[in-house]
């Protein structure tokens, strides 16, 4: 099945019929839009020349500082200066890209990987090359190898890209033991980390972990985002880079885009000045562990035979299936038994991952997650039967396009 | 007062098809609009109904690939209303949606179409797969293609070359659907011939000639690039009529009526060999009906006014 033939069938997702735990969008009816949009209002009606006018391309002062505030939850110390504003940490992925990789570079990136960086990297036509993950994260002494085994090959790997905590889409989160472990590999092979943290403020049981950029402001690329822990609408995002590299982004993004929405940076930062956004965040986390908790509780109820992640903060669960499923040729099944779910196809540039099947909860209420799963167990089941009477799953497939969903699904 | 009819094209609905059919539907909407038709595009969902009571339109333009757009379902609530509408009835629909049921009543008809048999999955569970695909193989021959008995876009569409294929094949296709065609590939000339009704009568427009390479598949049909189209299709003007007629041939004995576009193969000793007829073919900008339209010498916006004219019988 080809990508575009999976991204046909994401066509009824929005249908009010079809549960679907395919989704990244946050729950956005969580968030006091009265108050938003007083403030809004209030940003148009004071500062209205400069909300709509072009603005910085490193993007707007205030809220870089205010940024910094955000990122010391997680143990980063920055200068304003250092912080680039991108239109959602989308284009700092695609700006960091650009910038390092020339055609047939390789990128690490943990097995499974975002979808959405995927795409870039192989826009800018980079060579994915995966690393395993277990319940802990990356795995410290397989990244060794494979840095040391591409180095062999005379290979030039050009960063790592990791997502460090509550893992997009495998729900994992890298141990407080293995950060230093990491940024010790990758320096000793002259490797850049690149790491995306768009959901670390969203966990469930403890304080967050510090960045890895906490501890190296030297190796690490910090990409950040308001998309998770506010909304993504106002696509507001960042990286922080050592000066050298941030200079290149900064006229990158300007060639690109000129400069940030000026309205965007300042509806944040007034929001971020005016409103409780930890207590906003706080009440987030609480909702989505809700949500965590009734997906793992239907999945245990409804689907024993797999296993999945039990994701301790972010949206997603990584679900392996039954023996000899295949959850992209599952899918049009899924379809008709209105129910909706990202193949894992998707995370892999290589072709691999059919076995597993990303679950979000963010997006749909308790009640609709147990449906959902409800759903998803029928089609399994009558997959599994099928699979029985043939033997086999389908073809593998030698297509190894990476299935972009629409933005509402990433 | 010049005659504006108030047109709702239903698209989208919730099939595998959704997509092309929101495609599709947008882009008669645009065209009947530039022909200063009064259009309104709706979802089939629960809105439907009180707004068709409300607005009161005098065509309706099912244009809903696949499920309840295909299979009669729509149309017959459309008849229960009173209103007029573009296509072909519920209960040609449904033989029509059924590609072996059309295949049956084509045949009886003197056309000719590849050998084939249907198959629900319970049969290969009730008597052992491997069995009943070795009797398939040894009856049909290779190659062969396995298709869900409904459905359209190619999805689950498998052109199997060797017996170890099948069992993929089947795989893939009981994904959409539980009950299987397998048919007996046939290779020549790929065709898509499309039938209008409009006031000038029952006529064929130029055949679509398809070269891919690789199967005409989803991607290479709604992808622009991945395959070759050629309207009119490159035949002999013997070939052309032949292939015309045939398509006409199977638009009357289904009971079609006003658009249909059949599927055929031409074969190098001449045989024209039926596939699948659509009754709500697509309309998208890769489709192969607006192709055959323009080959044709039609503009679209005046073509499809006059196809909502001749169904508004007021």
């Amino acid at each position: 099945m080809r990508a575009s033939e999976v991204r046909a069938l994401f066509a009824v997702v929005n249908r009010p019929e079809v549960v679907s735990l395919a989704g990244g969008m946050p729950y956005l009816e969580g968030l006091p839009l009265d108050t938003i949009a007083d403030t809004m209002q209030r940003v148009i009606a004071t500062q209205g020349t400069t909300a709509l006018q072009y603005g910085s391309g490193q993007g707007h002062q205030d809220l870089r500082e205010q940024i910094l505030d955000v990122m010391r939850l997680e143990g980063i110390d920055a200068h304003p200066d250092d912080v680039v504003v991108t239109t959602g940490s989308q284009q700092a992925l695609d700006l960091v890209t650009r910038i390092f990789i020339d055609p047939g570079d390789v990128i690490v990136a943990e097995a499974p990987s975002y979808v959405g960086a995927l795409g870039v990297f192989r826009s800018y036509q980079a060579d994915i090359v995966h690393v395993p993950i277990d319940e802990d994260g990356l795995i410290p002494e397989a990244l060794d190898e494979t840095l040391t085994s591409l180095a062999a090959q005379g290979r030039r790997v050009k960063f790592l890209y990791t997502i460090p905590n509550f893992h997009n889409p495998a729900g994992v989160t890298l141990s407080l033991e293995r950060r230093p472990r990491v940024l010790e590999i990758a320096r000793r092979h002259g490797v850049l980390v690149v790491e995306d943290n768009p959901y670390g403020l969203l966990g469930f049981s403890s304080d967050p972990l510090p960045a890895m950029r906490s501890t190296d402001d030297e190796g690490v690329l910090y990409l950040g985002s308001f998309s998770k822990t506010f909304a993504p609408g106002f696509r507001v995002g960042w990286v922080v880079a050592p000066h050298a590299v941030r200079e290149k982004l900064v006229l990158a993004s300007e060639s690109a885009i000129l400069c940030p929405s000026n309205a965007s940076q300042l509806a944040i930062s007034a929001y971020l000045s005016t409103s409780d956004w930890k207590g906003q965040i706080k009440s987030f986390r609480e909702l989505y562990r809700e949500r965590r908790d009734a997906m793992v509780g239907a999945l245990a109820e409804h689907l024993p035979d797999a296993s999945w992640t039990v994701p301790d903060g972010g949206f997603y669960t990584w679900v392996k299936l039954p023996a000899g499923l295949d959850s992209k040729s599952m899918l049009p099944r899924a379809v008709t038994g209105r129910v909706a779910y990202v193949p894992g196809t998707a995370f892999f540039a290589d072709g691999s991952g059919a076995d597993h099947m990303r679950l979000s909860y963010c997006f749909p209420t308790p009640d609709r997650i147990r449906e959902g799963v409800r759903r998803l167990a029928a089609v399994v089941n009558a997959e599994r039967e099928l699979v029985e009477i043939f033997g086999t799953s389908p073809a593998p497939d030698a297509m190894t396009d990476i299935e972009t969903p629409g933005p509402d699904l990433l | 007062m010049t005659y504006s009819p108030r047109v709702v094209v239903l698209a989208g609905g919730l099939s595998h098809e959704r997509d092309v059919s929101l495609r599709s539907g947008r882009r008669v909407a645009e065209a009947l609009r530039l022909a200063q038709v009064e259009v309104t595009v709706h979802d089939v969902d629960a809105d439907l109904m009180p707004m068709l009571a409300e607005v009161q339109p005098d065509v309706v333009w099912p244009i809903l690939h696949g499920a309840s757009g295909e299979d009669g379902s729509i149309r017959d609530v459309l008849g229960l209303l009173g209103i007029n509408y573009v296509g072909t009835g519920p209960r040609a629909s449904r033989v029509a949606w059924s590609k072996p049921v059309a295949k049956s009543v084509v045949a009886r008809s003197g056309i000719s179409t590849p050998d084939y048999v249907t198959l629900p999955q319970s049969l290969f569970r009730e008597l052992g797969a491997q069995a009943v695909m070795n009797a398939v193989v040894s009856k049909l021959g290779l190659p062969l293609v396995v298709k869900p008995s409904r459905g359209g876009s190619a999805l689950g569409v498998t052109l199997v070359q060797t017996p170890a294929e099948l069992p993929h094949a089947m795989v893939t296709c009981f994904a959409y659907g539980e009950v299987a065609l397998l048919e007996r590939a046939v290779t020549g000339i790929e065709l898509a011939t499309s039938v209008i009704e409009t006031a000038d009568g029952c006529q064929a427009l130029p055949s679509v000639e398809i070269v891919t390479e690789g199967p005409y598949d989803y991607d290479a049909r709604y992808n622009p690039g991945r395959t070759e189209y050629f309207a009119p299709a490159r035949l002999s003007d013997e070939q052309a009529a032949a292939v015309a007629q045939t398509a006409i041939d199977a638009h009357k004995a289904l009971g079609l009526r006003h658009i249909s576009r059949t599927d055929l193969i031409l074969e190098a000793d001449g045989t024209i060999q039926f596939l699948e007829v659509n009754v709500a073919p697509g309309m998208t900008e890769t489709s192969l009906f607006p192709q055959a339209a323009l080959a044709g010498g039609h503009t679209l916006p005046e073509l499809y006014r006059s196809i909502v004219e001749t169904a508004d019988t007021h």
